[in-house]
């Protein structure tokens, strides 16, 4: 099996785009951003998160709290897989009870890295409310779990897999669509 | 990872820096956990961790409990001074015992060494040795070589003396093959008396005395010196002992000014380690116990999850 790219659905521009507007819904739903902390589910989270933060303060001009949440341990498929994945640290350096969260992630899909997330929060305090901001929205839902901002729909199978790829981490800002293939096929 | 092909942890010996790393990588957001004001994460659930001790110990045995606790498994700790062991039940039965009752991992502790090698090839448990005789006692290792890390930002090329009683310390043993992974320059500092032969053969130098041994030195591994050796004339009285190796912030000054102090206790203060010096900056007496529960709850972690019928029993 071979990973072949069938298309690529955002660009920088785009992404910057979807980032930006993402923002100012987050200030407009909130009536401003006092209570708001940006909270990036690892890893590509994390970076979107700080993005988004920067954005707020440019439109607000405050710094948002942000920090950076690992859901390794709250996962719910640990018991099934070979090994057990790599745990990092969860770095959320202030308190979140009473605070509006903001969960960021890459991709919304079946929601149970978002189920973990609320899981591992809500242990960390009692936030005012939770809400989600993923870059993409994906579909194929296994929970009930549905994302406040989204910065594109995009229909896929699930055979198809997306990859958002970030500067932070993979050198370039983009988001393709890619599928797993027989290698006989290229021959 | 760590334990994709290990079924059991029975030593240092054999375990790779790679291995290594990785444990001591898990222990980081571990030990983040201990600090929090809920102090669990669910991974475990629904697993059984048995502690059985044929020896006394506090902090080794209740790090582990705390550690299974954290990570939401449960532990049960058996006492062996109220349990069958006393009717004479041998060692093999009280583990299928255990076994049969759904435990997935025990941990155990001996007086004779080899003991959690001959439970872990009769058993289908994770087996974690805590302590055999005078052979290994791999997690305080780990969590020694943590807390060094953790100190000194690395553990590579790192000038490291063990000081007292190597000859009866699983402890030594355990750190010298440990480190040794890494590359450090390991130095034992007693009195012949307290040297096992053949310690040169292993890489490590020796030293009769605190003021060699201690020239330039980045950490100082402190060791309990057990009273029961002085009735096997191994030294005289428990004063000489304190006259020559007793370590004190004095004659700490030979070491680097940097260095740093381990005990893995109990302590018996002013016989191998001054109070002064153990309640000094230099030293990482109580971040060492902290530490402790933080590698136990990565190796538990690492040892637990995942399908169990894949490992080789």
């Amino acid at each position: 099996m071979k990973v072949v790219e069938k298309a690529r659905i955002m660009d920088e521009a785009a992404m910057r785009r979807a980032l930006t507007r993402i923002s100012h819904e987050v200030v407009e739903r909130n009536k401003g951003v006092a209570d708001v902390a940006l909270i990036g589910i690892r890893r590509r989270g994390g970076p979107l998160a700080e993005r988004l933060a920067a954005r707020i303060q440019e439109i607000e001009g405050v710094r948002v709290p942000v920090g950076l949440l690992d859901i390794t341990l709250y996962r719910d498929d640990l018991t099934t897989l070979a090994s057990q994945p790599m745990v990092r640290r969860t770095e959320v350096p202030f308190d979140i009870t009473d605070r509006v969260v903001v969960l960021v992630d890459d991709v919304l899909y079946t929601g149970r890295t978002v189920r973990a997330a609320l899981d591992a929060l809500i242990d960390l305090g009692r936030p005012k409310c939770i809400q989600l901001a993923v870059l993409i929205d994906r579909g194929h839902r296994e929970l009930p779990i549905k994302a406040d901002y989204v910065g594109k729909n995009v229909p896929t199978s699930s055979n198809e897999i997306v990859t958002v790829r970030v500067v932070e981490i993979d050198g370039k800002d983009e988001v393709v669509i890619e599928e797993l293939v027989e290698d006989q096929q290229s021959l | 990872m760590v334990f994709e092909n290990r079924k059991d942890l029975l030593g240092m010996k054999g375990l790779g820096a790679d291995e290594i790393t990785a444990i001591l990588d898990v222990a980081v957001p571990m030990k983040d956990i201990i600090s929090r004001d809920i102090k669990k994460v669910p991974p475990l659930r629904g697993k059984v961790v048995v502690t059985l001790f044929y020896e006394p110990s506090t902090r080794t045995r209740t790090s582990f409990e705390l550690a299974g606790k954290y990570l939401s498994a449960d532990t049960v700790n058996l006492a062996v001074t109220t349990s069958s062991v006393q009717k004479g039940e041998s060692l093999r039965d009280t583990i299928k015992t255990i076994e049969v009752m759904g435990a997935d991992l025990i941990v155990i502790r001996h007086s004779m060494s080899g003991v959690p090698h001959y439970v872990a090839r009769n058993t289908s448990m994770r087996v974690i040795n805590a302590g055999d005789g005078v052979n290994e006692h791999p997690t305080q290792a780990l969590l020694d070589m943590f807390t060094i890390r953790e100190r000194k930002g690395t553990l590579e090329g790192l000038t490291v003396a063990i000081l007292g009683d190597i000859r009866h310390s699983r402890v030594a043993r355990s750190n010298i093959f440990g480190l040794q992974q890494f590359g450090c320059r390991l130095r034992a500092i007693g009195p012949p008396t307290l040297m096992p032969p053949g310690l040169e053969s292993l890489g490590v130098e020796v030293f009769h005395s605190l003021e060699d041994g201690l020239e330039g030195v980045d950490v100082v591994n402190v060791l309990r010196l057990q009273r029961e050796r002085q009735q096997q004339g191994l030294f005289p009285t428990l004063e000489e002992y304190a006259a020559r190796f007793c370590l004190t912030p004095e004659r700490l000054r030979p070491a680097r000014p940097d260095v740093l102090v381990l005990h893995p206790g109990p302590m018996n203060r002013g016989v191998e380690i001054s109070g002064a010096l153990a309640d000094s900056a230099v030293s990482a007496i109580n971040e060492q116990v902290t530490n402790g529960v933080a590698v136990r709850m990565a190796l538990l972690y690492l040892m637990m999850g995942g399908a169990r019928d894949e490992i080789a029993g």
